[in-house]
C-alpha cells in the first residue's frame, strides 16, 4: 500500500442520522483500500487557519465506474473542522490523503467473527463483514450507539449479518444498555472465533474485557480500532500515540496512525492508557521535572 | 550579498527552469534550498511517498538523544489559529537505533541528511556528535532548545554561555567537513547575542527559529489541553515572528549562512525568509496539512524568483535589507501631437494653526 494525496470531487453529501456521509472522487485510494484502512482529510480553504487533517474511517470505496475510483465516509459534525466538511457541496473539491493505516487482518480458514460498532465506529464493518463473508466467514454484528440517530448502518448490519443485535444507552432503538452487555451472548450463540471492533476507546475496553473472558476465560482474539488523536495522519508527528506491546514483548509508545489503527485487543496496554507506563521503550529517559516541548 | 545585487526588477522574467537554485550551508552545496523540518517528517520515509527527497535540498531528521525515549503521555497537541501547539517530548529510538535504521535510509535512498541532536547536558551533545563522526551526515542541526540537567533545567538556547558550550563541544567532536549548524529559540529577550555567541563558538550556520512556547485551555474540562501543559507554537500563526529574528540576526552577522523556518506554507513565504537574509529554509508543521508541500514550495520559489527576474536564489538572499529604492520622478510623456489640455487643478489652500 502507498498512501496517496488526491484532490477530488464532492459526488454526494448526505445526511445519515446525526451523521453525514460524504463521497469523494478519489482514484488512486479506491483501488488500494482495505477494510480498517481510513483517510485523512484537509479542512477548510488552502490558506484557511486550520492546518491539521481530520481522519475518517473509510465506509465504503467503488474503484471502478464513471467517475474512477470513489471513497466514502461518515462523520459527525462536532468540531470546526468537520462542521467546514458538512457544509461542502457536489463539485467542491477536497483534499484527501489515503489509504492510511494497517488495516483489519482476516482469518486464513473461515471463522465466526462477531463485529462491534459504536456510533460511527460500525463505518469501516461493512467492509470489512463483505471481505469476510467472502471468505466464508459467518458474521454476527453488534451495533450500538448513545442514541438511535447515532446508530449508524443498521439496514447494512440486517442484510450481511447472521444476526444482528442493536444497544442505545436510552433504549430508543434495540435493547437498553451498551454493545458489551449483549456482546456475550452473540458469542455464545455465534460460536465466535474472533472478535472485530470499533469505536470509542472505553467501548474498546469493553469489548476486549469481554472476549477475553470469553469461553470461561479461555478467550478469542479480538481486532480493534482505536481512535486517538491525530494531527498528521501519515506517521511523521508522533501525536497519535498508545502503549502497546510490540512483538519482542516490550511496551512502546506506537503510532496509531501507522502502526494501528488496528491492534489486538490483547497488546493495548489498558491499565495506562493516557500514560507512558514506566517500563515503556524509553520511559526511564524521561525525566518528570524538566519540560521539553516537541 | 545585498550590496552588490543589482535587481532588474522590470526586465524580462526569467524563465523558471534557469533559475539557479544552489545554495551554501558552509561547506555543504545543496542543489535546492529547501529542507523538511525537524521533527515535522520523521527521517523521511514516510514523506517519501509525496515527495523526491532527492530532489530537495535534504531531510532535517527528528531530534535524537542518545538514549531511547518514550515521550510524553496524550494529548500531545492542540490546533491553534493558523498552527499547533506540540509536546512530544522528543520521543525517539536513540542514537543507535537511528544510525542503522533512519540513517541507513536516507543514505540508501541517497537523500541529503541533516541530522539533528539533542542532549540534556553538554557532554550528551559531544557523545552524540561523536558517534556522528564516520556516518555519512550532511550536517549537524544542534536543537539547544532543550532542558539542561545541569542547570535545573535551564533551556541552553536561552543562555549565551551553555548555547556555547553546547556548539563548541559539537564543533569540536565534528569533522570539519561537516557544517554544524545552531538551532535556536525566539523566546529570548536578545536573538542575535546568542546567535553570535554560537557563531563564535564555531557554528557554521544558524537554523532560526525553534517553536515558541505556549498554552491551550480547555474551556470543557478547565484544565490545559496538553498532557505535558506548556507545548511548543508553530505553523504560519509564527511566521512574521519567525522572518523578524532571521532579519535581525542576517542583518547583524550577514556572512553567517541561515536556514529560516516557521510557518512556511508557499513558495512566496519562502521568499519572505530568503529576502530577510536565509541562504535554505525548512518546511515543518505545514507538512500535516500538506504532506506535498516541500516539493510544491520549492517549486513555487523557483517560480517566484523567475517571476522577479532573479536568475540565482542566491541573489535574493538578504535583498530585503538594501535601503528603499529612491523615489524617481516620472518622466513627463514627450509631447505628441494631440493638443496639450491642462487639467483643472485646485488652488493650494493654506489653513490656519489648530488652536
Ligand atoms: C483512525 C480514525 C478514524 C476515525 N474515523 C471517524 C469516522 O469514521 N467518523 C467520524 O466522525 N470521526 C472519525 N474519527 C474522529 C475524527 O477524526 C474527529 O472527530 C475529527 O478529527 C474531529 O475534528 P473536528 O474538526 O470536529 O474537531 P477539532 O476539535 O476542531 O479538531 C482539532 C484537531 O484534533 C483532532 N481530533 C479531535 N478529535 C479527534 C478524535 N476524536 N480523533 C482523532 N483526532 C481528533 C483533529 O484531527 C484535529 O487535528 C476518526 C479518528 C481516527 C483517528
Ligand atoms: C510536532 C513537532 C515536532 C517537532 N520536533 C522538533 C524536534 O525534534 N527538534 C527540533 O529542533 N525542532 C522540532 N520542531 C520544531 C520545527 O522543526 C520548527 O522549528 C518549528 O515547528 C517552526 O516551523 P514550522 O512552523 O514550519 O513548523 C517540531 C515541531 C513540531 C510541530
Ligand atoms: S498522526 Fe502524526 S504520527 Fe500519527
Amino acid at each position: 500500500m502507498n498512501p496517496v494525496q488526491v484532490r477530488g470531487e464532492v459526488l454526494s453529501i448526505k445526511q445519515a442520522g446525526a451523521y453525514f456521509s460524504m463521497t469523494v472522487v478519489a482514484s488512486g485510494i479506491a483501488e488500494q483500500t482495505r477494510p480498517g484502512h481510513f483517510v485523512a482529510v484537509a479542512v477548510g480553504d488552502d490558506d484557511g487557519s486550520m492546518l491539521l487533517r481530520r481522519a475518517f474511517s473509510i465506509y465504503q470505496v467503488a474503484s471502478r465506474g464513471v467517475y474512477g475510483g470513489t471513497v466514502e465516509f461518515i462523520f459527525a459534525a462536532h468540531g470546526k473542522g468537520t462542521t467546514w466538511l458538512s457544509r461542502r457541496r457536489p463539485h467542491d473539491l477536497v483534499d484527501l490523503v489515503g489509504p492510511l493505516g494497517r488495516p483489519f487482518t482476516l482469518p486464513k480458514e473461515p471463522a465466526n467473527c462477531v463485529l462491534v460498532g459504536g456510533g460511527y465506529g460500525s463505518a469501516p464493518l461493512f467492509m470489512l463483514a463483505d471481505a469476510l463473508r467472502k471468505r466464508g466467514c459467518r458474521v454476527d454484528f453488534v451495533v450500538g450507539a448513545a442514541t438511535q440517530d447515532r446508530m449508524f448502518g443498521a439496514l447494512d448490519a440486517k442484510r450481511m449479518a447472521a444476526s444482528v443485535a442493536f444497544t442505545t444507552d436510552d433504549g430508543s432503538f434495540g435493547e437498553q444498555g451498551r454493545v458489551s452487555d449483549v456482546l456475550p451472548a452473540v458469542i455464545d450463540k455465534a460460536h465466535a472465533d474472533v472478535v472485530y471492533a470499533c469505536g470509542p476507546m472505553a467501548m474498546l475496553e469493553a469489548v476486549y474485557a469481554v472476549s477475553a473472558a470469553a469461553y470461561n476465560g479461555q478467550g478469542i482474539p479480538t481486532q480493534l480500532a482505536v481512535e486517538e488523536s491525530m494531527a498528521c495522519g501519515i506517521g511523521v508527528c508522533m501525536t497519535c500515540v498508545l502503549p502497546v506491546i510490540a512483538d519482542d514483548g516490550q511496551t512502546r509508545m506506537m503510532r496509531s496512525c501507522v502502526e494501528g489503527p488496528v491492534f489486538p485487543g490483547d497488546r493495548i496496554r489498558w491499565d495506562a492508557l493516557g500514560t507512558v507506563p514506566d517500563d515503556a521503550l524509553g520511559a526511564a529517559a524521561m525525566t518528570a521535572s524538566v519540560e521539553v516541548p516537541q | 550579498m545585498s550590496g552588490d545585487v543589482v535587481v532588474h526588477a522590470h526586465d524580462e522574467p526569467t524563465a523558471v527552469g534557469d533559475v539557479d537554485m544552489t545554495t551554501e550551508l558552509g561547506r555543504l552545496v545543496v542543489p535546492d534550498p529547501v529542507f523538511t523540518a525537524s521533527g515535522c517528517a520523521a527521517a523521511g520515509r514516510e514523506v517519501s511517498a509525496f515527495n523526491d527527497l532527492t530532489a530537495l535540498g535534504g531531510v532535517v531528521t527528528k531530534s535524537i538523544q542518545m538514549a531511547a525515549r518514550s515521550g510524553r503521555p496524550t494529548p500531545r497537541m492542540a490546533e491553534t489559529p493558523s498552527g499547533m501547539l506540540n509536546s512530544i517530548g522528543l520521543q525517539g529510538p536513540g542514537i543507535d537505533s537511528f544510525l542503522s535504521n533512519d540513517l541507513r535510509w536516507l543514505t540508501e535512498n541517497k537523500v541529503c541528511a541533516a541530522v539533528s541532536i539533542a542532549g540534556s547536558s553538554v557532554d550528551e551533545y559531544a557523545k552524540l556528535a561523536q558517534r556522528l563522526r564516520g556516518q555519512p551526515v550532511s550536517l549537524v542541526e544542534v536543537n539547544i532548545s532543550c532542558p539542561n540537567v545541569e542547570d535545573r533545567g535551564q533551556v541552553f538556547a536561552c543562555d549565551v554561555n551553555a548555547s556555547a558550550a553546547v556548539i563548541e563541544a559539537v564543533r569540536r567532536a565534528t569533522p570539519p567537513t561537516v557544517p554544524v549548524f545552531a538551532k535556536l529559540s525566539p523566546d529570548v529577550t536578545d536573538i542575535v547575542s546568542i546567535a553570535r555567541s554560537c557563531v563564535d563558538a564555531g557554528a557554521d550556520g544558524l537554523t532560526l527559529i525553534n517553536t515558541t512556547l505556549g498554552i491551550v485551555i480547555d474551556t470543557e474540562t478547565m484544565r490545559p489541553t496538553l498532557a505535558g501543559i506548556t507545548g511548543g507554537l508553530s505553523g504560519p500563526g509564527i511566521r512574521p515572528m519567525a522572518v523578524r529574528c532571521v532579519w535581525q540576526v542576517h542583518a547583524a552577522l550577514p556572512e553567517v549562512p541561515i536556514m529560516g523556518v516557521g510557518g512556511i506554507r508557499t513558495g512566496l513565504d519562502a521568499l519572505e525568509f530568503v529576502l530577510a537574509g536565509a541562504r535554505a529554509v525548512q518546511v515543518g508543521t505545514v507538512i500535516f496539512n500538506d504532506p506535498s508541500a516541500p516539493t510544491r514550495i520549492s517549486r513555487e520559489l523557483r517560480a517566484a524568483l523567475a517571476q522577479r527576474g532573479i536568475p540565482r536564489l542566491r541573489d535574493a538572499v538578504g535583498l530585503a535589507h538594501r535601503p528603499p529604492a529612491p523615489v524617481v520622478p516620472e518622466e513627463p510623456d514627450p509631447p505628441g501631437d494631440e493638443p496639450f489640455v491642462q487639467e483643472p487643478s485646485p488652488r493650494v489652500v493654506t489653513f490656519e494653526d489648530a488652536q
